[in-house]
C-alpha cells in the first residue's frame, strides 16, 4: 500500500482566548499572555471559561442550536471554523469525520433536587418516585445533547459532514487516536479528505466531579501546571478544536494551501505509568517518528498539571534536546479531548506563520527558529501520545 | 491471502457471545435458532411508573445471587470480558493475558448513576448538590476508573495484554460494527496482524430506559415480554431495551493460517455513510443506509446478487424496518436475499448489537441455518421482505452475509461476513 502525505489545511479553534487562528496568534506569539479565568463560580476549582460565541455564524438554525447544550455547539461551531480556513465547505460529503467525545451535559437542577430529596429513601420506595420524577423533569433533547456521538451526528447535521462518522470515548488518548487514525486512513487512501478534533465544555459541575474523584482537577488559586504542588491537577479550560486533514494530492489539486504536514502520529498506553514506565512509552513513541531532536525542533506540551504525568513528560522532555518547550495548558487550560487537537492546531498555526510562541509557563525554557513541531499528550490518567508537524512543502 | 484490492484478508477465528438468551456463544445461538425470545420483565430496579417495563437483561452471577446491582460500564466489563476469554480460548490465540494486537471496543457512554448519586448525597448528610458530591468524592479512584470513558478499555486491555492504546468508540446503534471495522482497517493497514474487536451494552437502568422511553423508541407491550419485539411486522410499535457482548477475534488469514488456526469465516466487507438529516431518523430517499449498504458490498469485491442473506438492523421501531425496506429494494432490486432480525429475539443491543449480530452471520455461514424473526404474526404489505417468519430455514451454499447497523444520528455500518476460503 502506497502512504501518502497528509497536511493539514484547517484548523478550527476556540478557547477561553477566543476563537480564530489571528486571534489565537495575535495573543500567544507576544510574550505576557495571560489566561482568562473564572475562579469565582466553581470555587475553589478554577476553570477557563468559553468565550462568547456568535453561533449563529456556524450553526445558523436556532432549531439546530436548541437540540445542543453548550458542549456540542463548541464543537459544532470549532468543526465549522476548521470547515471554512480549509475552503470545504464543497466538500462535506464525502468528509471523513472522527470525533472524540466526552458526555454531554446534565440538567444539574435536577440531578440534585432528585439526589437530595431520595438519597435516604429505601431503594424499594424511592424507585417508583425516581421513575415518576426522572419521566417528568428529564427534557427528551436533553437525551439527545448528552449522547456522545450526537456532538458527529449534529458536525453532520449542520455542516454536512457525512463521509463516514466515527466517536472515540476515552479522555486525552481518544482525541490523540482519532487524529492518529484519520491521518492513517487518508495515507492509505481511504478518501481524501477528514475533519478530526472534539470539544470541552469546562464550566460543568458533572466534569469536575467525574474527574475530582480521582484527584486529577487542580483545587486552589490558579497556578501555572509546571508550579501546581503535588498531586498537582487540572485546570479545566474550555476547548474545541478541530482539524481538517487532507492528503497532500488532494489539498494540491484544489489549490489549497496547507498549514503544515503532519509528518506522524503515534500512541501507546503504559499501564504502570510511574517510576518511568510513561516516560519510556514516549520515548519509544518518538523512536517510532523518527526521533526528532535538537536544533529546530520546539515542542507544544500538552501537559495537564496532573503531578504524576507531569513528571513522567519532565523526564521524557529532558532526553529531547528541543530547543523550545512551550506549555499550552498555562494559557488554555487543559481541554481533556480537544486537548490533543488544539495542540496539533497551534502547532500548524506556528509553522504557517513561520515563527513560534514566547514561553507560557514559568518551566517553559528556550528560544530559536522551529523548524519542525513535536506534539506531547500525557493523559491525565492514561495514555502517552505524540504527533510531529513540519512545514508543508 | 490478499483481497480484490490487494489488502490482506481478515480472518475471524474466535467468536466470544453474551445474550439475555445465555451467557456463551453455542448455547445463545441454540437459542436464537430455536426462535426463543429472551425478553422479559425488568426485575432489576422497581418499575413502577415506567411506560415500558420490560427489556433483554443479563445479569452477573453475583446479582443473581442476590448482591447489588451493577453499574453499566461495569457490567459492560464483565460481559466483555467473558466475550472475550471465549473468543480467545476458541481462536487459541493470546490466552495466557498477552494478545498480539490492539482491542477495539464498541461501548455506550458511561456516566454515574443514581445509586452513586444518592451515595454520595447521603455521604454529604443529605445534601445533593455537586459541589457537595464533590467535597466527599475526593479520593475516590474506583468512581472515577469506572466511570470515566477510558476505563473499560483499560481494564480490559491490561488484563488481556493487548498492545497499543485501546480504543473505546460509540456510533450508536452501529457500534459494534464500527469496532469491527476498525480492527479490520487495523489489520488490512499492516498496523497488527491480529485484533479483538469488541461491543458490548448493559444499559437497562431506570434513566436510560426513561429516556429512550420519552424518544418514543420503545415499545410498550409490556404484558407479553417474549412477543413485544415485532421487526417487520405490521402491529410493530418500538425496540426492546437489551443486553449483551460479542468479541471476535480476528487475525489476517495469513497470520492464521501459518498458526494453523481454524478460520471460522472472513470479514470482507466494511461500509459506512452518515446522514445528515435527523438527530433519530434517516433521510427519507434512504441514500445514507443505502449507500451504506453499496460500499460493504463493494469493498468485499462483490456484487449484491453474491449475497445470500441479510442480517437485518430490523429493530421494530415502524420507521427503521420500512427504511431498512427501502434500502434492502433500492440494493437488491426485485429479488431481494432474505433478511432477518435477531432482536425480534434477543431485543436491541444497543452498542452490542453490530458485533453479536456480525457473530450471529458467521454461526449462520457455520451452520447454514437462517435464523428466525419471531413475533411475524400479521405481514405488513409495506415490507416486501422474506423476514424467514418465525422458524429457522435451512440453506445450502450460503457464503456471503451481510449485517446492517443504523444508528441513532445517522451513522450506518454495514458489513460483510464470508465463508472461509
Amino acid at each position: 500500500m502506497t502512504r501518502q502525505d497528509v497536511v493539514i489545511t484547517g484548523i478550527g479553534l476556540v478557547s477561553s482566548l477566543g476563537e480564530g487562528p489571528d486571534t489565537h496568534w495575535d495573543i500567544l506569539s507576544r510574550p505576557g499572555a495571560a489566561p482568562v479565568l473564572d475562579e469565582a463560580t466553581f470555587a475553589p476549582w478554577p476553570v477557563h471559561p468559553l468565550p462568547a460565541l456568535n453561533l449563529d455564524a456556524q450553526i445558523p438554525k436556532k432549531g439546530d442550536q436548541r437540540q445542543m447544550e453548550p458542549w456540542q455547539r463548541l464543537g459544532t461551531y470549532a468543526a465549522g471554523l476548521a470547515i471554512d480556513q480549509a475552503g470545504a465547505r464543497g466538500l462535506v460529503s464525502d468528509m471523513h469525520l472522527i470525533v472524540a467525545a466526552g458526555g454531554g451535559e446534565r440538567d444539574v437542577a435536577v440531578d440534585e433536587a432528585v439526589a437530595t430529596a431520595l438519597c435516604t429513601t429505601p431503594p424499594a420506595e424511592a424507585g417508583p418516585i425516581l421513575n415518576e420524577r426522572l419521566a417528568t423533569d428529564l427534557r427528551p433533547t436533553l437525551f439527545l445533547a448528552q449522547l456522545s456521538n450526537l456532538l458527529a451526528g449534529n458536525i453532520s447535521i449542520v455542516h454536512g459532514v457525512t463521509g463516514s462518522s466515527r466517536t472515540f470515548m476515552g479522555e486525552e488518548q481518544a482525541a490523540a487516536d482519532a487524529v492518529r487514525i484519520a491521518a492513517a486512513r487518508l495515507s492509505e487512501g481511504r478518501g481524501g479528505i477528514a475533519l478530526v478534533g472534539g470539544a470541552y465544555a469546562s464550566q460543568r459541575w458533572d466534569l469536575v466531579l467525574l474527574y475530582g474523584a480521582g484527584g486529577a482537577v487542580w483545587r486552589g488559586p490558579f497556578a501555572p501546571v509546571s508550579a501546581r504542588p503535588d498531586p498537582g491537577g487540572f485546570v479545566g479550560g474550555a476547548l474545541g478544536a478541530f482539524l481538517v486533514l487532507e492528503t497532500a494530492g488532494h489539498a494540491a489539486a484544489r489549490g489549497a494551501k496547507p498549514l503544515a504536514r503532519l509528518a506522524g502520529v503515534a500512541t501507546d498506553v503504559a499501564h504502570v505509568r510511574a517510576g518511568g514506565g510513561a516516560a519510556r512509552a514516549a520515548q519509544a513513541l518518538h523512536a517510532r517518528l523518527g526521533a526528532p531532536a535538537g536544533a529546530g525542533l520546539g515542542v507544544l506540551s500538552g501537559m495537564t498539571g496532573v503531578a504524576e504525568a507531569r513528571a513522567e513528560e519532565d523526564a521524557f522532555l529532558a532526553t529531547l534536546g528541543a530547543i523550545a518547550v512551550r506549555r499550552t495548558g498555562s494559557l488554555l487550560g487543559h481541554g481533556v479531548e480537544a486537548a490533543f487537537p488544539a495542540n496539533v492546531a497551534l502547532g500548524a498555526l506556528a509553522l504557517s506563520r513561520g515563527g513560534f510562541y514566547p514561553a507560557m509557563d514559568p518551566a517553559d525554557a528556550g528560544d530559536g527558529a522551529v523548524e519542525r513541531i513535536l506534539v506531547t499528550g500525557f493523559g491525565q490518567w492514561r495514555g502517552e501520545a505524540l504527533a510531529l508537524l513540519e512545514r508543508a512543502a | 491471502m490478499k483481497d480484490h484490492l490487494g489488502r490482506p484478508l481478515v480472518a475471524v477465528t474466535g467468536i466470544g457471545i453474551v445474550t439475555p438468551l445465555a451467557w456463551g456463544r453455542e448455547a445463545s445461538w441454540a437459542a436464537v435458532k430455536a426462535g426463543k425470545s429472551g425478553i422479559s420483565r425488568i426485575r432489576r430496579f422497581p418499575v413502577d411508573k415506567l411506560r415500558t417495563t420490560i427489556a433483554g437483561t443479563v445479569e452477573l452471577p453475583e446479582e443473581a445471587a442476590g448482591g447489588p446491582v451493577a453499574s453499566s460500564p461495569l457490567r459492560v466489563e464483565r460481559m466483555a470480558a467473558a466475550a472475550i476469554e471465549e473468543a480467545l480460548a476458541q481462536a487459541a490465540l493470546g490466552t495466557g493475558g498477552a494478545f498480539p494486537g490492539p482491542l477495539m471496543l464498541g461501548m455506550p457512554p458511561v456516566e454515574y448513576e443514581w445509586p452513586q448519586r444518592f451515595e454520595l448525597a447521603r455521604q454529604a448528610n443529605g445534601d445533593g448538590s455537586y459541589r457537595a458530591a464533590l467535597g466527599v468524592a475526593a479520593g475516590r479512584q474506583d468512581l472515577y476508573e469506572t466511570f470515566m470513558f477510558g476505563g473499560v478499555g483499560e481494564h480490559l486491555a491490561v488484563r488481556f495484554g493487548t498492545t497499543g492504546a485501546p480504543i473505546a468508540l460509540t456510533t450508536a446503534c452501529a457500534t459494534g460494527a464500527s469496532a469491527i471495522q476498525m480492527a479490520v482497517e487495523a489489520i488490512q493497514r499492516g498496523e497488527a496482524a491480529a485484533a479483538i474487536a469488541l461491543g458490548a451494552d448493559g444499559s437497562v437502568q431506570p434513566e436510560a430506559v426513561i429516556r429512550f422511553s420519552l424518544l418514543s423508541a420503545l415499545t410498550a407491550r409490556n404484558d407479553a415480554p417474549e412477543k413485544a419485539s415485532r421487526p417487520f411486522e405490521k402491529t410493530r410499535d418500538g425496540f426492546v431495551m437489551s443486553e449483551g457482548a460479542a468479541a471476535l477475534v480476528l487475525e489476517s488469514l495469513e497470520h492464521a493460517t501459518a498458526r494453523g488456526a481454524t478460520v471460522l469465516g472472513i470479514l470482507s466487507g466494511c461500509g459506512e455513510r452518515a446522514d445528515s438529516f435527523h438527530r433519530t431518523r434517516s433521510n427519507p430517499d434512504g441514500h445514507a443506509i443505502i449507500g451504506a449498504m453499496r460500499n460493504a458490498i463493494a469493498d468485499a469485491g462483490l456484487a449484491p446478487a453474491d449475497v445470500g442473506y441479510v442480517n437485518a438492523h430490523g429493530t421494530g421501531t415502524p420507521e427503521n424496518d420500512k427504511m431498512e425496506t427501502l434500502g434492502m429494494r433500492a440494493v437488491f432490486g426485485e429479488a431481494p436475499p432474505p433478511i432477518s432480525s435477531n432482536k425480534s429475539m434477543i431485543g436491541h443491543t444497543l452498542s452490542a448489537a453490530g458485533a453479536i449480530e456480525a457473530a450471529f452471520s458467521l454461526l449462520t455461514i457455520r451452520d447454514q441455518v437462517l435464523p428466525p424473526t419471531i413475533n411475524h404474526n400479521e405481514p405488513d404489505p409495506a415490507i416486501t421482505l422474506d423476514v424467514v417468519p418465525n422458524v429457522a430455514r435451512s440453506v445450502s451454499g450460503l457464503r456471503h452475509v451481510l449485517s446492517n447497523s443504523f444508528g441513532f444520528g445517522g451513522q450506518n455500518v454495514c458489513l460483510v461476513v464470508s465463508a472461509a476460503p
